[in-house]
């Protein structure tokens, strides 16, 4: 797949170059109620990085991710995506959006629309791209996902891995810079897992940079160049995956270690 | 089709409806079974009207059945104007509502509490008051820039129909917009999606199902409402019955027919219409 054009860059990366870090969190809080979800989260993901993000369910891995592209709106701290902040109230959400792609749990694809039609509205509606190029693209994406031939399939024909891939193909089509992976074989039936960690794992080694929220240790660990360990809001201990999976520092990474191993 | 093999989504014995695959009942072709009960309500109705005609017939007067031939003419014309009065209250009243439902689920505030207070007024007013006051509050004429444009009472009984139907079609719409997963709302964000091009290409191609069982239903209600116009003298059906009764010279033995062949009526109209809208209910009940 061909990168983005340089001229479609946006203008609020003006200031930005790529070694620079692609995200960057700084004390990153939010609240839901009284229920302090994410109480100060700092770190880089530099570009082509792939991250996972661990922990016990309800330790605000979803929110933080979210926080991101701006579905959860952060109480306090700073995000900022190729040097956009995010936490601006006249923050251009369209710009943001447009560099960072999000997969979910549920997949989310339009159960009215076909998986090519899935694909292609996106960039055709919300960017104004020209219809045909955006077929042409679409159809090399369900290629890539390896879904030729389901391209006019409505979502409810497919099955929860063919369905997971082309959300991850209608993401792709908004040529992002970076991809949130929020808990993306959670939902999976066991034998269609693979197949849609196959499709993540292609696209982390063409360099794309990969954030992901995920159960899957065994893929956290052979895919990812950086782990975050997080439990009640805070990143509790992070590090190259091999370090943390065998010599975790702290209590709480070795306990949720020990169960989940 | 599902890569999942059809073995393990068919236990033995009988599945429940919902378990079963959505494909299926969209195969079920679309039709109206008749039934023998359907026939026996027919025959049923059909009876009263034609018996309490026979037995009233001989004699130099007419017949209750040549009664109701004679007149049918003026009596079906009088139901065209029921007819024409639903459908029309029915648009109008659905293009509002969806305003008004969409504009109760939007951002601007005092948008929403104003819509939300029209809905539940106009839905928990009698119908009847809001057709009196639709009649006496609406002028029979209007003018504009000199040219007089009449204000018939049937129009302005559409409006005073229109308005409960506005009230209940925002909350058909509201009703069906929740019902929808959060997650459609995440992924159009997601992808850069504004909230309108959110709600038309996305959240309300996809209540249009949701939405036409109880639109159906509405419209069922109203139509059998419209009769309720007689009472503020706009001429239709059961104003002309009346009509008709005094013209025969209002014999006691044929209000029986007279007002059992307006039933007869409403009932072929609605009947029908009711029986769609069970048969797309069960149909889209399958599909969740």
């Amino acid at each position: 797949m061909s990168r983005k054009p340089v001229m479609s860059e946006s203008h609020a990366t003006a200031g930005w170059t790529p070694e620079q870090p692609i995200v960057r969190l700084r004390d990153v809080r939010k609240s839901f109620g009284h229920l302090e979800v994410l109480s100060g989260v700092s770190f880089d993901v530099a570009k082509g990085e792939v991250v996972c993000i661990i922990g016990p369910s309800g330790s605000g891995k979803s929110t933080l991710i979210r926080c991101i592209n701006a579905l959860v709106h952060m109480d306090s701290g700073s995000i900022k995506v190729m040097g956009q902040e995010v936490n601006d109230p006249k923050l251009d959400k369209l710009d943001l959006r447009r560099k960072v792609g999000m997969v979910f749990q549920q997949y989310n694809l339009f159960p009215h629309r076909t998986a090519i039609q899935n694909v292609m509205m996106a960039p055709v509606h919300v960017l104004g791209q020209d219809k045909a190029e955006v077929e042409e693209r679409a159809y090399k994406l369900m290629k890539k996902v390896r879904l030729e031939g389901k391209e006019h399939a409505y979502p409810g024909e497919l099955s929860g891995g063919q369905q997971q891939r082309v959300a991850i193909a209608r993401s792709l089509a908004m040529r992002p810079d970076v991809m949130l992976f929020d808990e993306v074989t959670a939902a999976l039936d066991p034998e269609t897992v693979k197949e849609v960690l196959v499709t993540i794992r292609e696209l982390a080694e063409e360099g794309m940079t990969c954030m992901l929220v995920t159960h899957e240790m065994g893929f956290a660990r052979e895919i990812a160049d950086h782990v975050y360990f997080t439990d009640r809001g805070v990143i509790v201990e992070h590090g190259a995956p091999e370090e943390l999976f065998t010599s975790a520092k702290d209590e709480r990474t070795r306990a949720f270690l020990s169960q989940i191993l | 089709m599902s890569d999942v093999p059809m073995n393990r989504r068919e236990p033995a014995g009988k599945p429940f409806a919902v378990l079963l695959p959505y494909k299926r009942a969209a195969r079920e072709p679309i039709k109206l079974r008749l039934r023998f009960i359907h026939a026996l309500g027919f025959v049923g109705l059909s009876a009263i009207v034609g018996g309490a005609a026979f037995a009233q017939s001989g004699g130099a007067q007419l017949s209750a059945l040549e009664v109701i031939f004679k007149w049918s003419p003026l009596l079906l014309y009088g139901f065209s104007f029921n007819i024409l009065i639903s459908v029309l209250a029915m648009s109008i009243g659905s293009v509002l509502g969806l305003g008004l439902g969409l504009v109760t689920m939007g951002h601007n505030l005092p948008a929403r509490y104003t819509g939300w207070l029209l809905t539940q007024f106009f839905r928990n007013a009698p119908w009847l008051v809001l057709l009196f006051f639709a009649m006496f509050l609406i002028p029979f004429q209007f003018r504009i820039f000199g040219t007089t444009i009449p204000f018939p009472d049937w129009i302005k009984a559409t409006i005073g129909f229109s308005l409960p139907v506005m009230a209940n079609v925002a909350e058909i719409v509201r009703g069906a917009v929740r019902s929808l997963p959060s997650g459609q709302w995440e992924a159009a964000e997601s992808l850069a999606f504004s909230r309108r091009q959110t709600l038309w290409m996305i959240i309300l191609p996809q209540c249009v199902k949701r939405m036409l069982p109880p639109w159906m239903n509405l419209y069922t209600l109203v139509a059998m409402a419209t009769v309720q116009a007689s009472i503020v003298g706009v001429t239709e059906m059961l104003t002309l019955t009346s009509e008709v009764h005094a013209a025969e010279g209002g014999r006691p033995e044929l209000l029986a027919p007279l007002y059992g062949f307006a039933m007869l009526c409403f009932f072929l109209y609605c009947y029908p219409i009711e029986r769609f809208t069970h048969y797309l209910e069960r149909r889209f009940n399958v599909q969740t």
